[in-house]
């Protein structure tokens, strides 16, 4: 029976995690070339990616090593730019059932990346961390694959079809977040705040430098907090109240 | 030299792995207050929403493509809802933009 279930969650995952592999490979790509310009050799450039899965973070570390700076640098850019994994975390642990075995919540917690959050904290009812290891077994080699090629090979996809693919996680974000949008009011208001504070954000910033990460953590403590305090979901179920 | 980029990566991916793991850990029981649990169940919209906009229209060779990429996978993804045909159809469009555009 649970064993059933559990093949049935990581199929799902599979399924829904070859997007997310697709667009990771494009992206990684890039980050690869990147790691090939500072002199990273392939084997540590796709390390990196299977060690971290996070794009931002990546090209952030990448940037310390270049530098050469100290260790203590590293960490505190880390911690700036993959705050947001915190709250994804968070989020997550609403999901998972109480009773989930610690060793998947680690294992669970090593694929919380922006893509695999997004179908996992958004699946109907609880979440089978069988759903995250299947997308996770699509997605991450697409990620270190992509890192390892980008870094062997240089600048060899055609400049139209990295244009192209480059929206691919951008349209994995629209796919989850339109359709509950679609169905719900609220939801379709915070997405349309945030996009449009986003903005404001955006162009505050180039007068004044905010990094991407911290503009994320902030403007979803305040948007959610927010959101949260005018409607709060309904006691006991499910968010859908219409 | 390959001693210290073996160290950069494991403390860079220390941090970022203690980020994720901590509250899957360590919080194991539903959170009860109600203001809490809309927030976390919010959370994902507004950071999905502000990863993507405005940093997608910036992502492809033109901001022209790109608009027009997002704009379409709006509306399949409104329309239909299928992660795959989203992805699919804002991608198609970009390229078929920049073929006559660029």
């Amino acid at each position: 029976m649970k064993h059933k279930e559990n093949k049935k969650w990581f199929l799902l995952g599979l399924k829904h995690g070859i997007p997310i592999g697709i667009g990771y490979f494009a992206v990684a790509f890039t980050l690869g070339i990147t790691a090939k310009n500072i002199g990273l050799t392939p084997g540590q450039a796709a390390a990196a990616s299977f060690l971290m899965h996070a794009s931002a973070g990546e090209f952030a570390a990448f940037k310390v090593i270049a530098a050469n700076a100290g260790y203590v640098e590293m960490v505190l850019q880390e911690l700036i730019i993959n705050l947001r994994y915190l709250l994804m975390s968070c989020a997550l642990t609403q999901k998972v059932p109480e009773k989930t075995n610690p060793v998947h919540r680690f294992l669970v917690s090593y694929f919380i990346t922006d893509e695999i959050f997004g179908i996992s904290s958004t699946v109907e009812g609880d979440l089978n961390p069988f759903y995250n290891y299947g997308a996770a077994c699509v997605a991450s080699p697409g990620w270190v694959l992509g890192t390892f090629l980008g870094a062997l090979t240089g600048n060899i996809l055609p400049a139209n079809v990295a244009s192209a693919l480059n929206l691919a996680l951008y349209g994995m974000f629209i796919a989850i977040i339109i359709p509950p949008a679609r169905k719900n009011r609220v939801i379709a208001a915070i997405v349309l705040v945030s996009m449009l504070a986003s903005s404001l954000f955006a162009w505050v910033a180039t007068f004044i430098p905010v990094s991407s990460g911290l503009r994320i953590i902030l403007l979803t403590v305040l948007i959610a907090g927010i959101a949260a305090w005018l409607h709060p979901i309904e006691e006991g179920g499910e968010k859908d109240e219409e | 030299m390959k001693n210290s980029i073996l160290i950069y990566l494991l403390v860079a991916a220390g941090v970022t792995y203690l980020i994720r793991a901590l509250p899957m850990t360590l919080i194991r029981k539903n959170i009860k207050s109600r203001f809490i649990r809309s927030f976390l169940c919010y959370v994902p919209y507004v950071t999905l929403a502000v990863m993507t906009f405005p940093a997608v229209l910036f992502e492809t060779a033109s901001i022209v493509s790109a608009a027009a990429g997002f704009c379409v996978a709006v509306l399949i993804a409104y329309l239909d809802g299928n992660l795959f045909k989203v992805v699919l159809g804002g991608c198609s469009v970009v390229f078929l933009v920049e073929l006559f555009l660029v």
